[in-house]
């Protein structure tokens, strides 16, 4: 008979441990579900996980992309963790990052064509304050009436992705553009343009913002009274309230803070690589952040590696879709299971298995 | 703007079968609730249960089948996510997350080859002079077995958690699981039933959004449902009945803005499309200033039996 | 033999790195009152589960009746004619009288049946109990008898008590005893767990004591002297704390008329409480629990904020302060609960320690944490409070609760406070750490601070206490000095009225 037994403290080695044997396990049921559907598993992993870095053909197309990709969901993951840590359960990050586009890029194309070095600051801080902002509903109604934040959060990505099909092909879209929905196109407009700051690197302000915001989070979290109330909250909420931490100012701090750095997410996003608001804009960041925290064990470095990883997971999807045939849907669930044998895994830092001989009776 | 062209006898019958996906699945997600556990993954576990209900009706040309089909498929689903907080305590919050992420890949993965095709659906169900009646009849007594099924289901949820004994263990179990484990009953045990369950239900409401509502596949076509459903137990204070006011009203809501967006009412579209979501949040904040009566104690608790 | 009941013979279960029984043996007879004796931690607890089914032995056998008894689950020892009062943990809160004792029967009845039967057998024992009331509302000694006619509604033949007095007032404790009596005459055996003595004595035929597992010893209580059942049970002997004589000096906490309403649906409010303590004072506040407890050490904490003009510290008004003021300002308190409200059961000592105190011993710079500093304090503390341990980095759920306790306790009076209110300070702790503890505690008020120490241990409220008071239903008893005060006043402050009104059954319509 198997039974789990509490250890009398998390264990560090498994904590460390468990992504690395979530990942291996994750391959090999992906291997076997890339095999029914018809390639071969060897070579699907290799493409997914080898190939976009090291393919002679690929690769230098590939590899900037992986920051070009980390970096929204670095960015993202870095918020929800926070927050997490806290036990507040922000999961609307896409809608965030959906309406930081939209605020950035609507108050950068109020000041067109306005050639102005500010411009592009101005859009940053219109991004951050957008998703800020939209952070702040369910924050407000978590302090001010209790209501349920995980599906406040969650409704408001639907709500987001509406006005995005509105302002797309209404209040924003480029009236030079003969009609067809979608903003004007930044890549077209230097003062407002996120470009690659070291060119074929794929290193736009996105990814120094993803850095300094895993540097921030790092100190936080290990160093800052701030961040030692956040983990106090999330583990021993009435401890918290001893400690003298105010839980509704935590909620606002920590579902403001992930709002912000999403809405960034998408200020970047869609200056940068997307290029304009269209209505298709939201292409799920803020969900596989949400995997992409988990991952990283909610820790600042892990998150960083998980980033990466995942985004390694996106362009080898990519590239499997195009040279195996493998359907994007495949990489989505292939995403999924890793969070899922990532929650299952975890059991071994704060238990221990034991095989116990069935007792006597 | 032409109100006239919204038929209220219409309305009524299409708010019910709008209501169905929504009710079922928020009865399953109560029964789970009930018993102590937040299963987050409904929406993963509806979806899945509307592929697999959509392939399996076109495959075998049987909506039935499709439907049962729906109901093993999520439940299955739902066991990962059994098995993974019950047995290996994970945090059912997250867990749930994952579920959703999930589904929905899978779903996707599943869905492809099945894009475009339409399904054999429902027969309506011929209560003989009922569905006769004038007005009512078309109102009310002439819809498929489903909506029969989930109104019936309600009473019954209803009835299970007031009357039966296997009801009393299930709340108990919600409300204090060390309680429960101290008399000698099988948490775990009871906790997967009762998970089991919810994805079936979940599984069915999935399956009638793809062979009766739409009745189609496309990707992400429960666009949120299974929040809903979720909001819904909230919303109904883990009560059956409330469930059925709650499902109705969300399927007016739902079905309100379509008729006005064909109607071409003045009222700009995204707000519209964008109300049933709003609506939802609205309803949260109302309940939650209420204050959160009747919510399980032990609901979304661990629990490790020690000894 | 034919009056024996139940024969436990070489019963032994082991966990990990403890073994909670190690062969242990002996017999309770029929219609006998049998006591359990031990400290916390001695493996009463396991004992019982495992005559319950609750837990499998490892080895060894029992008989009940002269026949093989195994129960694999509480369902079968039930069926045995085995039942139990738990301390803890048993009772729904949301759901009502009925649908609690429902549950804890193989076959009940009807629910309107069950009702009535409820009613009768509550009246025939003298338990009186309305069978429609939720759970959740009623004070604790109906709790327990809510407990108990679930166990009478099936004809037990052992009844198993685990600490049923902690959660009564003396009164309630002497209709307690004279229902157990009863069913002692109707020839039902009672296993009686206790660490309290006198009530053994009072009660018990025979007692078994329990020590770190083994059984060391059965004795017939009405023959023996406490000391002797005590040191048998501790094993060795240990100082007693002493109070010392102290000057009293100025008023350094005062409450006046706090009202504060009920935090929850199960909660208690506060009913107009005014006292105030001096400096070298120590003011013991007793009743039983979920008389407002809890809710007076979080409006003295400060996690709940108090009507301004209530709360007075040092002559200061801090009623609407939040903990960390009032904690600057020198008044500091240790909740009852260690894990999660004491402590954060997962982060380390040292980070545990700049829970509290991060101002106060200038753990933080500038928002930032000194670590070094932290881990000082922390040490500090282990070594001044005999705190067992690895060391500063070991997770506090690791410790044993009365290692805990000591860090807890010791945390608040390394920082030197003024004011220290302490809820439930040796609960659940063995006796050599409890007596620390109290030790600790007079040493605060010897040098010049104002204790105020709420707990349900009468002993210990009279051990260190110089003036006594008693939470009931929110409202504070008039303070009495402990010098000259009897158990019978004790228990008329604590309960009193409301509690008799309760116990009489004709009162229901």
């Amino acid at each position: 008979m198997i039974r789990l037994e509490k250890r009398p403290q998390p264990s560090r080695l498994m904590s460390a441990l468990t992504p690395v044997l979530a990942v291996v396990l994750t391959m090999v049921v992906g291997g076997m579900l890339f095999w029914a559907l018809g390639a071969n598993p060897f070579e699907a992993i290799r493409t997914l996980f080898w190939d976009p870095l090291f393919h002679p053909q690929f690769a230098a197309y590939s590899r900037p992309q992986l920051l070009v990709k980390a970096a929204p969901l670095i960015l993202i993951a870095i918020g929800l963790s926070i927050g997490f840590r806290a036990g507040i359960w922000n999961i609307g990050a896409e809608g965030q990052y959906i309406m930081g586009a939209i605020c950035g890029a609507a108050a950068g194309l109020a000041f067109y064509p306005s050639d102005s070095v500010l411009i592009f600051p101005l859009m940053i801080l219109a991004g951050a304050l957008g998703g800020w902002a939209w952070g702040m509903i369910p924050a407000l109604l978590k302090t001010k009436l209790g209501t349920n934040e995980i599906l406040v959060s969650l409704m408001l990505v639907y709500v987001a992705e509406t006005i995005l099909g509105s302002v797309a092909t209404g209040l924003l879209r480029n009236p030079e553009g003969m009609g067809f929905p979608g903003s004007r196109n930044f890549k077209q407009w230097e003062a407002a343009h996120n470009a690659e700051i070291f060119a074929g690197t794929g290193t736009h302000w996105g990814v120094v913002a993803a850095l300094i915001a895993v540097i921030f989070a790092y100190v936080l979290l290990s160093r800052h009274m701030l961040g030692y109330q956040v983990r106090l909250t999330g583990e021993a909420p009435r401890a918290a309230r001893l400690a003298g931490v105010n839980p509704a100012r935590m909620i606002l701090f920590c579902l403001g803070l992930s709002g912000a750095l999403a809405g960034m997410a998408g200020l970047f996003e869609v200056t940068g690589p997307a290029g304009q608001v269209t209505i298709d804009f939201g292409s799920g960041y803020g969900f596989t952040a949400i995997i992409v925290a988990f991952l990283g064990r909610l820790n600042p470095i892990g998150i960083l590696l998980a980033g990466l990883l995942m985004a390694l997971t996106y362009i080898g999807g990519e590239l499997a879709q195009l040279m195996l045939g493998l359907p994007a849907a495949a990489i989505q669930l292939f995403q999924g299971m890793l969070l899922f044998f990532l929650l299952a895994m975890d059991v071994f830092t704060n238990f221990r298995i034991r095989l116990s001989q069935k007792a006597a009776a | 703007m032409d109100l006239s062209a919204i038929n209220p006898v219409l309305l009524v019958a299409s708010i019910m079968v709008s209501a169905t996906p929504i009710l079922l699945a928020a009865l399953g997600e109560l029964v789970v609730e009930r018993a102590g556990v937040l299963n987050l993954g409904v929406e993963g576990m509806m979806i899945t249960g509307a592929v697999v209900g959509f392939a399996i009706a076109v495959n075998t040309g049987s909506p039935l089948l499709g439907f049962v089909a729906a109901a093993v498929a999520a439940s299955a689903l739902s066991l990962a996510f059994g098995v993974l907080t019950q047995f290996l305590l994970s945090n059912q919050v997250a867990t749930g997350l994952g579920l959703t992420l999930t589904g929905l890949g899978l779903s996707s993965l599943i869905g492809k080859p099945y894009e475009g095709i339409k399904s054999p659906t429902l027969p309506k169900l011929d209560l003989g002079p009922l569905s006769d009646l004038p007005v009512v009849g078309r109102m009310l007594f002439s819809h498929d077995i489903v909506v029969y099924f989930s109104l019936a289901l309600v009473a019954a949820t209803w009835a299970f958690l007031k009357y039966t004994r296997a009801g009393l263990i299930l709340r108990a179990t919600g409300e204090s699981h060390d309680s429960a484990h101290a008399l000698g009953y099988k948490v775990v045990l009871i906790r997967l039933a009762a998970i089991l369950y919810g994805g079936a239900c979940a599984g069915l409401g999935g399956a009638y959004l793809s062979l009766v509502r739409v009745p189609q596949w496309t990707e992400g076509m429960t666009a949120g449902a299974g929040w809903i459903a979720l909001a819904l137990v909230v919303f109904a204070s883990w009560r059956a009945g409330r469930v059925l006011v709650g499902a109705y009203l969300f399927g007016g809501v739902t079905v309100l803005q379509l008729n006005l967006q064909a109607a071409g009412a003045d009222v700009p579209v995204a707000l519209l499309s964008a109300s049933p979501y709003v609506v939802t949040i609205l309803v949260l904040v109302v309940i939650s200033a209420r204050g959160h009566h009747g919510a399980p104690a032990a609901l979304g608790k661990p629990f490790h039996a020690t000894s | 033999m034919d009056d024996t009941l139940l024969r436990i013979d070489g019963l032994t279960k082991a966990y990990p790195g403890v073994i909670a029984n190690d062969s242990v043996s002996f017999a309770i007879g029929k219609g006998e009152i049998h006591a359990l004796l031990g400290e916390n931690g001695a493996g009463k607890s396991t004992l019982v589960k495992m005559i319950y089914g609750l837990v499998k032995p490892d080895s060894g056998v029992m008989t009940l009746n002269g026949a093989p008894y195994h129960p694999a689950k509480p369902s079968e020892a039930r069926a045995s004619g085995v039942a139990m009062v738990f301390q803890h943990f048993s009772l729904f809160n949301a759901l009502n009288v009925a649908e609690n004792v429902a549950l804890g029967m193989e076959t009940p009845p009807p629910m309107r049946d069950l009702a009535r039967r409820i009613r009768t057998v509550s009246e025939t024992y003298g338990l009186p109990l309305d069978p429609s009331r939720t759970v959740g509302t009623l004070s604790a000694g109906e709790r327990q008898r809510v407990e108990i006619i679930r166990c009478l509604l099936q004809d037990p033949r052992l009844l198993i008590m685990d600490e049923p007095t902690s959660v009564l007032t003396p009164q309630e404790v002497d209709i307690l005893f004279e229902t157990l009596r009863k069913l002692q005459a109707e020839g039902t055996s009672i296993l009686y767990i206790s660490h309290k003595l006198e009530e053994i004595r009072a009660l018990c035929d025979h007692a078994t004591i329990l020590r770190l597992g083994k059984n060391v010893g059965t004795c017939v209580p009405r023959d023996t002297t406490a000391r002797e059942m005590a040191e048998l049970m501790v094993g060795s002997s240990f100082a007693t704390p002493q109070a010392r004589a102290t000057e009293k000096g100025a008023v350094l906490l005062e409450i006046r008329d706090l009202s504060l309403p009920a935090p929850g649906a199960f909660g208690t409010p506060l009913r107009g409480i005014s006292l105030s303590v001096r400096a070298g004072e120590v003011l013991g506040l007793g009743g039983v629990a979920g008389n407002g407890q809890d809710e007076l050490l979080d409006a003295l904490s400060g996690e709940r904020l108090a009507p301004a003009g209530t709360v007075h510290l040092k002559g200061s008004d801090v009623s609407r302060k939040g903990p960390a003021h009032r904690r600057a300002e020198g008044l500091l308190s240790g909740p009852e609960e260690r894990l999660g409200h004491a402590a954060a059961p997962d982060m380390s000592l040292t980070e545990n320690a700049v829970l509290t105190a991060a101002h106060r011993k200038r753990l933080v710079a500038n928002g930032f944490i000194n670590w070094t500093r932290a881990r000082t304090f922390a040490e500090e503390v282990i070594a001044r409070f005999d705190v067992r341990t690895p060391g500063s980095g070991t997770a506090a759920r690791a410790l044993s609760g009365g290692n805990l306790q000591k860090f807890v306790v010791g945390r608040e009076i390394a920082q030197a406070p003024d004011v220290l209110v302490l809820n439930q300070p040796t609960w659940g702790v063995d006796a050599a750490a409890a007596a620390f503890i109290r030790q600790a505690i007079l040493d605060v008020a010897a040098r010049g601070g104002a204790v105020i120490v709420i707990s349900q241990d009468l002993d210990e409220l009279m051990q260190v206490s110089d003036r006594f008071g008693a939470l009931n239903e929110g409202r504070l008893s008039p303070l009495r000095p402990v010098a000259g005060l009897d158990i019978e006043q004790i228990g008329l402050m604590m309960g009193g009225a409301h509690d008799m009104e309760v116990a009489d059954v004709n009162a229901w319509p």
